[in-house]
């Protein structure tokens, strides 16, 4: 720590930050526009001056920028200092001559940093009389607006998107006052995490296209923390709702896991809330499995839909429940307790059962603990072993970018650089990089970021893995036969890892390979017995695939024998549509067996449409509820938007089923914590999850926590077509969150925050006051609850290394590509984000598109399981010999399980 | 006693003065036009909604009686798709006026608002939009505004130069 004068006064800070950080986590009010936590400083914009003195005589002192001051012990700044104050109105006078007179039309207007700094600074009036430079706009595709007037060439964009996001496609153009911020040529911004410009840029140039087409400003969204619920990753969200539906998704700052940044997915799936093909009341079905009737489903009241349910229900043999990693563990445990531990199922294919379990062993028994997202952006070393991370796992792709800063920073450091002082740091690394490397089946996003890349089959890939292991530590199994070519890689990055002082190994389900998780293990084992912190970081595709996988139920495949098998007559089939799980053919026969079909779920898919009682769930906007994620962090979500139709949480729903017959009997579980408490009982290894937020009885000062702004508008007339006495605000029994803006007005722990806001800091840069220190950890802590630390005690290496890939004449292995559009179920139906859904098609490797005569784009007819896929060809250079590729999840691509056969 | 005098014969003068009180409503009273009374949204010159969807009424509004939703026509002009006044709660302020950047808004002296039934009070767009532009004439936001709008490119506000060619140096 050292001590240095503000105004005057002495104050403790880390000497590692500059003095506009400083300033801001001590509460000034000093405006900056370049800066950025996680970019840096480049002292671009000249807001943030300061008067620094010498010492404690030094009456002159110097205008400095204050970002580029090191918090070095003794520094001296005066923040008010009259001439600081005139440079600091003067810059923003400047910005604002050529500035257009847009706010009331502008998306930004309310939460727009420009407008925050320039009341901060004083400036009013512009004095200016001569006319204002304009731009034209380039379209950016489905998801940024470009509102090129209203730009302060502050340069975050750029540096963003290029420096931190490894974007390509955006730059500066232009010279003196003409820069200008966009594409070489109109067109889709390629990135992948293109929609964090929206908030990275701290005016109304980049703005939500999305929000857009329903705009509401900042003060009337009503909100509430949420947790991304389209990968496996727990990214923390805010979504705003208004007139009964989702507009739009922020950030919420998780300090260990998405810091200040959501991809694409996670920003733009929320659209799928407010579709059409919502399950917004009961449906009745009677004929559901008479496929010669074609009949249709039927609205009916909530009661009677209940009541066809109980009396299937009571009428069944036997009922079996469908639990679902895209449900919250409250919904599945609910299942659970209401068919019973051995009749419940956790919805997933027995193959994918069986790697989530591989991989939740590894992290029980194992030494090794799971990565958080900070981790990786901290670790000096990485290895990815098979997983397109931005396809699988985006978020940890772009932390994985930042990781291969790490080691060359050490230079900087060396040479008395510190590690804000961006551009600086650039200069002294140039284009060296940390050890990143890479095995993969095919391309990835991130490979210009590699050391090495290896492109294999999953066994080679898992071979070349468990030889990393091996050159790390001799117990160790050897592997025998590998090609020398990559014994000479797995050599390199096994020296790479035991160099590093944080090395992080990453691996995952997506190729459908456990080998793959059992290499990954041994090298991080071996690390570890060397003394190296090694983590592991697993991909999982579902926002609560470990939970489900923690519940411990039984895979699909024993769901379909008990029904085949006659134990079993009726299911209750959770936010699940098992045709996107299994062969088509079996969740036929499974469904055409049984005598009741419950289902309960938010969209209509294939599955609900054969059901006899369909119930309405809620989406992650309507429900509360807790997420398993990668690195199994439990994480509350909590309604953004109280329902207005027949829609419940899934778990309410199990409740309602459970009670006895009579429509008017109490339902099993009243409140959320009743879940919760139970689930506590019945699985102590799920407790932690009921502290992962304090439950609905927390109160600040005898209040609880408001979820719309405190300026929220309308409220006398926004319903007020319908009756004009307002009526009362729905009632919140199952969280410390009201639906009203009364309430608490203090800070609430970092688990209920639903918006950044802080009298005089409107934009999303009010985060600053939200956390320990700007730019650190949350304010009490960031929030979840991990459900499984590491043992200390070592563990043998697994030894089962299985043979080499050997193609075959007859067949090919196929393998699912994923897309981080289109691979994920909800996220499809979100309108901007199917715009970027790539059409569906069948990867080729170069040697055997030549073999067979193939060309780029013919049509090729690929057998897979006795199923016929036309799909258009498209040749890849990387992907090995014997091996396909085709996108997993897309339509008519569903229930296929990879890898599998494939005949052409 | 003097001051009592004087009071009386204050009094009896009165008597001898012109009526103030009018019979409404055969007669009306003389309403200033900066009179609050009920609120209208007007157009600007060329006819177009003068109301860019802002939300700056609703959130000065003290009672948030005003509710509205924006929507976009196909060249990028935004209005409100929905706007809505509840003037049972209304009372008046012309906050909302004040607020208004465009001059939509506006207050008029008009105060015969008086309903049986309160549901009536509450009053749509439909209700609201006047064919004219009020008490401010000559506005229109959208040619300050840097935003291209239908008829509007970029560079044809007033005070703007044109578009600058990103793809030179000069
Ligand atoms: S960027 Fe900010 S200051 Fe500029 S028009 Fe938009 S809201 Fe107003
Ligand atoms: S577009 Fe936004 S982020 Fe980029 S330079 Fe302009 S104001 Fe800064
Ligand atoms: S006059 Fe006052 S109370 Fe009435 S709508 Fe306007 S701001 Fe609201
Ligand atoms: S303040 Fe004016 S322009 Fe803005 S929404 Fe209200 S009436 Fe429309
Ligand atoms: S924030 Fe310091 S110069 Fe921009």
């Amino acid at each position: 720590m050292a001590t240095l004068h503000i105004d005057g006064n002495p104050y403790e800070a880390d000497p590692r930050q500059n003095m506009l950080q400083v300033s801001l986590t001590h509460g000034f009010d000093l405006p900056y526009f370049c800066w950025h936590p996680a970019l840096g400083s480049v002292g671009a914009c000249r807001q943030c001056a300061v008067r620094q003195y010498r010492n404690e005589d030094d009456q002159q002192g110097q205008i400095v920028m204050a970002c580029m001051v090191p918090a070095a012990e003794g520094t001296r700044i005066s923040i008010q200092d009259e001439e600081a104050r005139e440079f600091r109105k003067s810059i923003v006078e400047w910005l604002m001559i050529n500035h257009p007179h847009d706010c009331p039309v502008c998306d930004e207007g309310g939460e727009c940093h420009l407008q925050d700094m320039t009341v901060m600074t004083g400036h009013a009036y512009r004095r200016f009389r001569f006319r204002k430079r304009t731009f034209t706009n380039q379209d950016l595709g489905p998801f940024i607006n470009h509102e090129m007037n209203r730009c302060i060439q502050c340069y975050r964009c750029v540096r963003y998107y290029k420096d931190y996001a490894g974007g390509r496609d955006l730059d500066a153009f232009a010279s003196h006052n003409h820069v200008y911020f966009g594409r070489s040529e109109d067109g889709v911004l390629e990135n992948e995490f293109s929609g964090n410009l929206v908030e990275v840029c701290p005016t109304g140039v980049f703005t939500d296209k999305t929000l857009k087409g329903h705009y509401t400003r900042k003060w009337d969204l009503q909100s509430a923390p949420s947790v991304c619920a389209h990968c496996g990753l727990g990214c923390n969200t805010l979504p705003g709702a208004r007139y009964g539906g989702v507009r739009r998704i922020l950030n919420r700052y998780h300090h260990d896991i998405n810091g200040y940044f959501l991809c694409d997915r996670g920003r733009y799936a929320y659209e799928s809330v407010n579709r059409p093909e919502r399950i917004r009341h009961p449906l009745l079905h009677e004929d559901a499995h008479d496929t010669d009737t074609h009949s249709k489903p039927e609205f009916c009241s909530v009661d009677h839909a209940l009541k066809r349910a109980r009396d299937r229900l009571h009428s069944a043999r036997r009922v079996i429940g469908i639990g679902s990693p895209r449900a919250s563990l409250e919904s599945n445990y609910a299942l659970r307790a209401l068919v019973g531990e051995d009749h419940f199922h956790n919805g997933l294919p027995a193959a994918e059962s069986h790697l989530v379990n591989v991989a939740l062993d590894i992290l029980r028994h194992g030494p090794a603990k799971a990565a958080s997202l900070r981790e990786i952006e901290e670790a000096d070393a990485v290895l990815i072993l098979g997983e397109d991370l931005t396809q699988t796992a985006p978020r940890m792709a772009l932390a994985v970018r930042q990781s291969i800063m790490r080691a060359p920073e050490e230079t900087a450091r060396a040479l008395g650089v510190p590690a804000w002082n961006d551009r600086a740091v650039r200069d002294v690394i140039q284009t060296d990089r940390g050890p990143l490397y890479i095995a993969a089946a095919d391309e990835t996003r991130l490979d210009d970021a590699a050391t090495s890349v290896v492109y294999r089959a999953p066994e080679d890939l898992a071979r070349f893995g468990f030889a990393i292991a091996r050159a790390v530590h001799g117990d160790a199994p050897p592997v025998d036969d590998l090609p020398e070519e990559d014994a000479a890689v797995a050599q390199r990055a096994a020296e790479a890892l035991a160099n590093a002082k944080r090395p992080v190994i990453i691996s995952g389900t997506s190729l459908g390979n456990e080998s793959l998780l059992r290499a990954a293990a041994n090298i991080a084992w071996a690390l570890l017995r060397r003394e190296k912190p090694a983590a592991l970081a697993w991909v999982v595709p579902e926002a609560n695939t470990f939970g489900a996988g923690l519940m411990g139920g039984r895979p699909l495949r024993e769901a379909y024998q008990a029904v085949s098998s006659g134990a079993a007559d009726t299911a209750i089939i959770l936010e699940n549509d098992l045709f996107r799980r299994t062969h088509d053919v079996d969740v036929e026969r499974f469904l055409q067996s049984l005598k009741s079909v419950i289902a309960i779920d938010s969209l209509r898919n294939r599955t609900t449409d054969r059901a006899h009682v369909v119930l309405p769930a809620g989406t992650f906007a309507e429900s509360d509820g807790t997420f398993v994620n990668n690195e199994t962090r439990a994480q509350r979500f909590f309604q953004v938007l109280a329902p207005e139709e027949d829609v419940l949480e899934s778990w309410r729903w199990l409740g309602h089923l459970e009670s006895g017959t009579a429509p008017s009997e109490e339902p099993r579980w009243k409140e959320l914590d009743d879940v919760l408490a139970a689930m506590a009982r019945d699985l102590p290894e799920l407790a932690g999850a009921r502290d992962a937020a304090p439950a609905a009885d927390f109160l600040k000062n005898g209040s609880k926590f408001p979820r719309s702004p405190r300026r929220f508008s309308g409220r006398t007339a926004m319903l007020a077509h319908r009756d004009v006495s307002e009526p009362k605000p729905p009632v919140d029994s199952d969280s410390p969150l009201t639906f009203s803006m009364e309430g608490s007005v203090t800070i609430p722990p970092a688990e209920l925050v639903s918006h950044y806001w802080s009298p005089g800091w409107n934009s999303v840069q009010a985060l600053n006051k939200f956390q320990e220190e700007v730019g650190g950890a949350n304010r009490g802590g960031a929030p979840g609850v991990r459900l499984i630390e590491p043992e200390k005690a070592t563990h043998s290496f697994f030894t089962d290394i299985p043979a080499a890939f050997t193609r075959s004449d007859q067949k090919y292995l196929v393998l699912g590509l994923h897309h981080i559009f289109g691979s994920e179920e909800l996220s499809r139906h979100a309108p901007a984000l199917a715009e970027r859904i790539p059409e569906p098609y069948v990867a080729i490797g170069e040697a055997d598109a030549t073999a067979r005569g193939v060309n780029e784009g013919d049509e090729i007819v690929l057998r897979i399981l006795g199923r016929q896929h036309k799909l258009r060809a498209r040749i890849r250079t990387r992907l090995p010999q014997g091996v396909l590729g085709v996108p997993a999840g897309f339509p008519g691509l569903t229930g296929l399980v990879f890898p599998a056969d494939g005949h052409w | 006693m003097i001051s009592m005098l004087k009071t009386l014969w204050l009094v009896f003068k009165h008597a001898f003065h012109k009526r103030v009180t009018i019979q409404y409503p055969e007669e009306k009273a003389y309403l200033a036009p900066r009179y609050r009374g009920r609120i209208i949204l007007s157009r600007d010159p060329d006819g177009g909604e003068r109301c860019v969807a802002c939300y700056l009424c609703a959130v000065a509004c003290p009672v948030d009686c005003i509710a509205l939703d924006s929507a976009e026509d196909e060249h990028g002009r935004r209005y409100p798709g929905m706007f809505r006044i509840n003037f049972s709660r209304c009372i008046y302020c012309g906050f909302c006026e004040e607020a208004c950047p465009t001059y939509a808004i506006q207050l008029v002296p008009d105060v015969e608002m008086a309903e049986y039934n309160r549901q009536n009070m509450v009053y749509e767009k439909e209700h609201l939009l006047i064919d004219g532009q009020g008490k401010y004439h000559g506005y229109n936001y959208y040619k300050v505004a840097g935003l291209a709008i239908g008829g509007k490119g970029k560079g044809e506000a007033e005070n703007e130069d044109p578009p600058i060619d990103p793809k030179s140096l000069m």
